[in-house]
């Protein structure tokens, strides 16, 4: 995969990536996902993402090569990738904060390292190619269990994980009404997995029908379209009492629709980070003293959300990157336990070298895309 | 507006983590205090550098590891330079790594020209796609372009004769 400019990429033969640390491994990539994500950079609002650029940060494969200090992975082991680049030893690491590593990005302090990511995220290639650099390949990678399908294991890569943790960000109480801004893959996620914390009501705000229909099967929530509605936040209010919800998860990130100001100064002018209707609205929907959840990406300069609120309603925010590694086991049990069958929300198998029309279909939401596989 | 889902306590899962423990005043992490030792942890081998990879002066030494690929070059490249002069709380550096980039767009089509590679960019922005699965959006795009070229035509031949 390579990516060409904005809304435009295509399959093209590059170099084999090559050992560059006695802690790297070479990986045959099995399968890689376009994350919600990608869809960001695709369409160029991440700064310093360079032409021909290899994105991918969701991917499974097989080690090939590995360098001098790997001494528990073997050449033949089938390894799921986090997204995360961690290099298990610093700070942060240390505290269970994989994705805020210090050791994996020289480009910028506020991002750890990331697959395929840009440059603003330390400038690796990503997964979506037949092969793959992996840095500290024993910290974070991790063999497949033979037990744990390889469509399941791509989305424990991120997907799953990051939506479970939106969830687990929002400190769900037993009896919480929750609300989930946006039915791509995260939010699914993040609504599936907020019944694990005990929520008694789960909502879910989008604007594309067919991907609501899926969340009310796959997530069992209630799911609106804001588009059918005056305004999604005086209907949280009132459909709480008047109250607020207790949690509000931003599950959308810098490419919200909703908002014409918004998506004019975020989306057209980029005098913001992206439009951020989701967060405004999650910050206002929320009661007094609530919590707000981010997991939607945003940019790295400056966006329009309504801090006065944030202020004067007592609002806890949390957000992070996900930190894959932390919250594999516990993934890994709620799959097996039948808890969960994250598989169900890749709706596309797609061979590599139809990249192009793959990231069409997903970022134009044709063929009621969901969640998008490719195949090399 | 009624909560549609009564039997909540059925779903698969459903409170398997409840944690009344959970602080959400207190962040997800397992703090153990060393956050006081700043960056003195022992670190992992260094990976050499065998192309310009561009720092942020606000790193006070290059992480252990990094990516190598697409190392800055051309025009675009004196522009990410000078972007990484700036702190990552500035515009100045991302505003420029945003031009930087559309620039490398331009670069990208001429390194392909260059190469005797005539970029298929309705195939790199997955037009097949959207033959197949928007083709009715796709059929009235492209009339209207054509219609709106044709009108342009048209306009600045009765210009010329004018």
């Amino acid at each position: 995969m390579n990516y060409r400019g904005p809304f435009r990429v295509r399959a093209q033969q590059k170099a084999m990536p090559e050992i560059q640390h006695p802690e790297d491994v070479i990986v045959k990539v099995e399968r890689a996902c376009i994350c919600g994500s990608d869809l960001h950079i695709y369409h160029g609002l991440v700064p310093d993402t360079r032409v021909g650029t290899t994105f991918g940060h969701e991917f499974i494969g097989e080690v090939v090569e590995k360098g001098a200090d790997i001494h528990q992975l073997k050449i033949g082991d089938k390894i799921l990738v986090p997204f995360n680049i961690s290099c298990g030893r610093c700070a942060f690491c240390k505290q269970g904060l994989y994705s805020n590593c210090h050791e994996s990005n020289p480009e910028a302090t506020a991002a750890g390292g990331i697959f395929g990511y840009s440059h603003t995220c330390g400038g690796f290639d990503g997964g979506q190619a037949e092969y793959a650099r992996v840095p500290y390949a024993e910290v974070s990678p991790m063999v497949i269990p033979p037990d744990i399908h390889p469509d399941d294991a791509v989305l424990l890569t991120d997907v799953f994980p990051t939506g479970y943790q939106a969830a687990e960000m929002g400190g769900i109480k037993k009896g919480d009404t929750v609300v989930v801004f946006g039915a791509g893959p995260i939010g699914i996620m993040a609504s599936r997995c907020a019944w694990f914390f005990g929520a008694a009501r789960v909502i879910i705000i989008d604007r594309i029908e067919y991907r609501l229909e899926f969340a009310r099967n796959f997530s069992h929530c209630e799911a609106y379209n804001f588009e059918s509605m005056e305004d999604p936040v005086l209907f949280i209010k009132k459909t709480t009492e008047y109250f607020g919800a207790d949690v509000c998860i931003d599950a959308v990130g810098c490419e919200a629709a909703g908002s014409a100001l918004q998506w004019i100064t975020g989306r057209v002018l980029m005098m913001q980070a992206g439009s951020a209707t989701a967060l405004h609205w999650a910050i206002n929907s929320v009661k007094k003293g609530g919590i707000v959840s981010i997991v939607g990406v945003y940019g790295p300069t400056d966006n329009l959300v309504p801090i006065g609120n944030v202020l004067n309603k007592g609002i806890t925010i949390r957000a992070d990157q996900c930190s894959v590694k932390r919250l594999l086991p516990k993934m890994i049990h709620h799959i097996r336990e039948g808890y969960i069958e994250p598989r169900k929300i890749i709706t596309h198998h797609i061979p590599l070298k139809e990249v192009a029309d793959a990231y069409h279909i997903f970022s134009a939401k044709l063929d009621n895309c969901i969640k998008t596989v490719l195949i090399p | 507006m009624e909560n549609t889902n009564n039997n909540y306590q059925d779903i698969k899962g459903w409170g398997v983590d409840a944690d009344p423990n959970d602080n959400p005043n207190y962040p997800i992490k397992i703090y153990n205090g060393d956050d006081h030792q700043r960056l003195n942890w022992s670190r992992p081998p260094l990976q050499p550098a065998t192309v310009e990879i561009l720092e942020s002066v606000e790193q006070a030494r290059m992480p252990a590891v990094f990516g190598t690929k697409l190392p800055p070059s051309g025009l675009s490249g004196m522009l990410r330079r000078y972007a990484f002069k700036y702190d990552e709380s500035e515009y100045g550096h991302w505003l420029n790594l945003l031009l930087a980039d559309r620039i490398n767009m331009v670069e990208g089509v001429l390194h392909d020209l260059s190469h005797f590679r005539i970029p298929n960019i309705f195939a790199e922005r997955g037009m097949k796609a959207d033959w197949k699965y928007n083709r009715k959006e796709l059929v009235s795009k492209m009339i209207v372009a054509a219609a709106v070229t044709t009108a342009m035509v048209f306009w600045m031949r009765n210009k010329k004769q004018k």
